[in-house]
């Protein structure tokens, strides 16, 4: 079987801006793939040449099957997007946006608007069905944003920092969308700062940086990387006074000990696994310098 | 997702353009201020000269015949303008993307503006007609020579509203394309639309004759009124055909650089 998304040796550069330097990734059909990467390291425009907006200058890509330079049209009938601005008609009410993509998704009239129905009340939109998404909160825009790439569920959906701008409530809730998008077999790549979101949601994670991938894995192979345990020494009132990472055997966690022992700080040790923040430091860090 | 989505369909031919048509005339009607405006400015201008600068210019009260073709034209440009800020706000907001990323042709967005502002336009201009005739614009045309009139003035709506589509798609912005659409609002005052091409200085008289406008105006004049039609009709539709072209031309040449893939 094929994967899903097929990236070999992508090069892509803005003047003489390198942005993308040789990405090769793969993307398993029916799982969630997540970019992790600080702002500029090239998430968006990865995003663009596997959307189709932009061309490659070197490599290949390959979506659900389809070249995305010699059969755009192929692979534009097998994704979604969601971009990172979120592109609503403003003029337009919530629910004639999604009427106008269903219909240009080839949905009959009817079906379409019965579509719109259900995706307004599934995103929590149906009381502002009749309001121009003008006049939407951020919050709003972003779903309704959602909500016209998954009028016809792709096979391939792509979300550019999906829950940038979101409260804390419409992220669990989108996190659930994605989750049962991906049960339903649908593939997502989706690009995000934030390593919770990658932790929470992705099966496995890549961290982007200055147009390569440093890493690959799923979220505890990354873990495992850093190396072993991180030791933190942390003050009466919990605050973190410093944390030493070790490569997780007995003289390692001795070597830390004695490191803090020399320190002279004083406070309560604990010991924890490495999280996500600690490898997406590490990694973009080492790339960085 | 709790009810089973649906699965792409097959687009049936046109399905594009109509689903853009009606989304940019729903823009028009809800941009109710400009519909006015477009609609509200050459009516004005048509009574300012039928009774502000008519009895100077004619004190037969015989000038609102004169002038009603050149503000039929003047009410084009004003309607067909708007659709520079429209397409240039597509532009802008990053809707062109999305439709980008979909299996349709992206360029149907552009036909929807397109249609909707000859709609706009032909609707504005039937109330200017509809004023005109109120005040005392006494056409004796036959029903073939109003036919005429409308198709040639469907042809000029058409082939400048491209041309403003051409403006939007190439400006960087929404406001900035609302700026380049004034240069060319100039251009039927220096024609016959308001006063008769031999009244004016020499020099401007050879750009009077020599611009598409005065054409056209003639030949509305001529269909319309009886006036002398000489070889108007043909210059007429030599201009608008040319503006059109060149126009599609441009708009196509500026969409490929600006929504292709780079």
């Amino acid at each position: 079987m094929t994967h899903a998304i097929d990236v070999r040796g992508l090069r892509k550069s803005f003047g003489r801006t390198e942005v993308l330097t040789g990405i090769d990734l793969t993307v398993d059909r029916g799982t969630v793939f997540a970019l992790l990467g600080p702002n500029g390291a090239g998430k968006t425009t990865l995003i663009n040449v596997l959307s189709t907006l932009a061309l490659p200058d070197a490599g290949t890509a390959v979506i659900d099957g389809h070249d995305v330079v010699a059969s755009p049209l192929a692979v534009r009938a097998s994704i979604g997007l969601t971009g990172q601005s979120a592109a609503v008609d403003g003029v337009l009410t919530g629910e004639e946006n999604l009427v106008l993509m269903g219909r240009l998704s080839g949905l009959r009239p009817r079906d379409a608007r019965a579509r719109a129905r259900h995706l307004l009340e599934r995103f929590d939109l149906a009381e502002s069905a009749r309001k121009r998404a003008k006049a939407y909160s951020g919050g709003m825009r972003r779903r309704l944003d959602l909500a016209l790439s998954l009028v016809v569920t792709p096979p391939v959906l792509f979300l550019d920092e999906p829950t940038t701008g979101l409260d804390t409530r419409s992220r669990q809730a989108l996190w659930e969308v994605i989750r049962s998008l991906r049960d339903e077999g649908t593939t997502v790549l989706l690009t995000t700062q934030y390593l919770e979101e990658a932790d929470q949601l992705a099966d496995r994670i890549a961290v982007l940086d200055h147009g390569v991938i440093v890493a690959e894995g799923t979220a505890a192979e990354l873990k495992a990387r850093t190396g072993g345990e991180v030791v933190e020494l942390r003050a009466a009132d919990e605050s973190l006074l410093c944390e030493i990472p070790t490569d997780g055997t007995v003289s390692g966690l001795r070597r830390a000990i004695d490191e803090l022992d020399a320190s002279g700080l004083d406070g309560t040790i604990s010991i924890r696994k490495p999280s996500l923040d600690d490898v997406f430091l590490t990694l973009t860090e080492r790339v960085g310098s | 997702m709790t009810a089973v989505a649906p699965v792409r369909g097959a687009l049936r031919f046109g399905t594009e353009e109509s689903v853009f048509i009606g989304r940019s005339l729903r823009h028009s009607i809800r941009n109710i201020d400009a519909l006015i405006m477009a609609i509200m400015l050459p009516v004005i201008l048509m009574l300012l000269f039928t009774f502000v600068f008519g009895g100077a210019l004619d004190s037969e009260g015989g000038y609102v015949d004169y002038v009603v073709p050149g503000i039929i034209l003047l009410c084009a440009g004003f309607g067909s303008a708007g659709t520079a800020v429209d397409v240039a706000g597509d532009m802008e907001t990053g809707i062109i993307d999305r439709f980008r990323t979909m299996p349709i042709r992206a360029w149907a967005v552009l036909t929807g503006h397109v249609v909707a502002s000859l709609v706009r336009n032909l609707f504005a201009t039937v109330v200017v007609i509809g004023v005109a005739l109120l005040v005392g614009f006494r056409p004796n045309a036959s029903p073939l020579e109003w036919l005429a009139a409308f198709g040639i003035i469907a042809l000029y709506i058409l082939a400048i509203t491209y041309l403003f589509a051409a403006i939007g798609l190439a400006a960087r912005s929404a406001e900035a394309a609302n700026g380049y659409t004034f240069i060319l609002m100039f251009l039927p005052y220096l024609s016959s639309a308001f006063v008769p091409v031999d009244t004016l200085p020499v020099w401007l008289q050879w750009i009077a004759q020599n611009q598409p406008i005065t054409p056209i105006i003639e030949s509305i004049r001529g269909l319309l009124l009886g006036t002398d039609l000489g070889a108007s009709p043909l210059l007429a539709l030599g201009w608008c055909a040319l503006i059109l072209v060149a126009a599609v031309v441009w708009a196509a040449a500026v969409f490929r650089r600006k929504a292709a893939r780079r």
